[in-house]
């Protein structure tokens, strides 16, 4: 890791600057990622397009924060804070659409005996 | 951080080292870590609404394919383009005031500035497309005949499913709060644009370019997001 900013005499450490060509493959990378995302969208994979676009979507995002935004080089607690927020983001989404699906087909059930039933 | 050992302190304060700060390095990692606890906030306020779309996702699928056919992929990868760009130049901005390049870094804040108004044209252009068409939220959804043409024949035949103005409900939220942070950061990068003109920003001082590049990511990459998510289906 680096000690950039660990430091405390002011000026004394010199700023970590991002190599140019860092920065253009990043920007590249990230432009290739969404040929490649539109592209998967043209082939039909069923259920699994969702998947393979949530994929390309994280893959691209871990680009622009592990360069980008620097957190590579930076202090492990900034990975930490960030990391922990997505994880529960992801934790939310995850278990409410599980739950969801759990009684949905239930609540179909129900709606199709009720239109058997005809209007009352 | 340790505190500097009395006795060791500056004769005279860096201009923009504030009062309660003992030097620019706690300083600078302050800012990032307050920085950072933002970001999670803002990663967990847009959670909520993806939670919206996973579930009315995963409960009316259809919905899905039928809308996105008034949705123009190819203005959503433009603007993909656009953003990764202004990331692009705002991560050049960055470098520019840590190594001192004070006309470099002008250019990469107009340059990301722009984008970022390319981006909100874009995005302008889409909102009133729809909108002139009756492809409004909730109960303001009202299609017209003239775009209900554009369809696919295969779409036409059969009846539109359901809901759809819960559909457009979501998507004018999340792309309506993701440009609202688009309208933010161009303001932010109007006056980090004003003081670096003044020649604030340099190897020494560049927590306000920094930190509002961060942010700027993070506006990226939750479109990164919600391309796919919307346009692509």
């Amino acid at each position: 890791m680096n000690e950039t900013h660990a430091s405390p005499r002011e000026g004394a450490a010199a700023p970590h600057a991002l190599p140019a060509p860092v920065l253009v493959a990043t920007a590249a990378a990230l432009m290739a990622l969404t040929v490649l995302t539109v592209v998967a969208s043209r082939i039909d994979l069923g259920a699994f397009n969702v998947v393979l676009a949530l994929a390309i979507a994280g893959l691209k995002a871990s680009l622009v924060a592990l360069f980008f935004m620097h957190l590579r080089y930076e202090n492990r607690f900034s990975s930490v804070v960030f990391v922990t927020a997505v994880f529960f983001a992801v934790l939310l989404v995850g278990l409410v659409v599980f739950d969801t699906t759990q009684y949905q087909p239930d609540l179909r059930a129900a709606q199709q005996a009720a239109q058997r039933a005809g209007p009352r | 951080m340790s505190a500097p050992s009395p006795g060791s302190a500056p004769a005279a304060r860096a201009p923009f080292l504030a009062p309660h700060f003992g030097s620019m390095g706690s300083q600078l990692d302050t800012a990032k870590l307050g920085t950072w606890l933002f970001l999670a906030s803002e990663v967990l306020f847009f959670g909520g609404l993806f939670t919206a779309y996973a579930v009315f996702r995963a409960n009316h699928p259809d919905l899905f394919h039928y809308a996105h056919h008034f949705l123009d992929w190819r203005l959503g990868a433009l603007n993909t383009v656009v953003l990764i760009g202004s990331s692009l130049s705002a991560a050049w901005s960055v470098r520019c005031a840590q190594l001192g390049q004070r006309r470099g870094l002008r250019a990469a804040l107009l340059v990301t500035l722009l984008l970022a108004g390319v981006f909100m044209v874009v995005k302008y252009t889409e909102y009133s497309h729809k909108l002139h068409h009756g492809i409004g939220w909730g109960a303001a959804y009202h299609p017209t005949a003239e775009i209900l043409e554009s369809l696919p024949a295969a779409l036409r035949a059969v009846p539109a499913p359901e809901h759809l103005g819960t559909f457009y409900s979501i998507y004018f939220l999340m792309t309506g709060l993701h440009g609202i942070h688009v309208l933010v950061g161009m303001g932010l990068y109007l006056w980090l644009l004003r003081r670096a003109g003044r020649g604030d920003f340099g190897p020494g001082y560049y927590v306000p370019v920094d930190m509002v590049a961060l942010y700027w990511h993070i506006v990226d990459m939750i479109w990164i997001f919600l391309f796919p998510l919307f346009y692509l289906v």
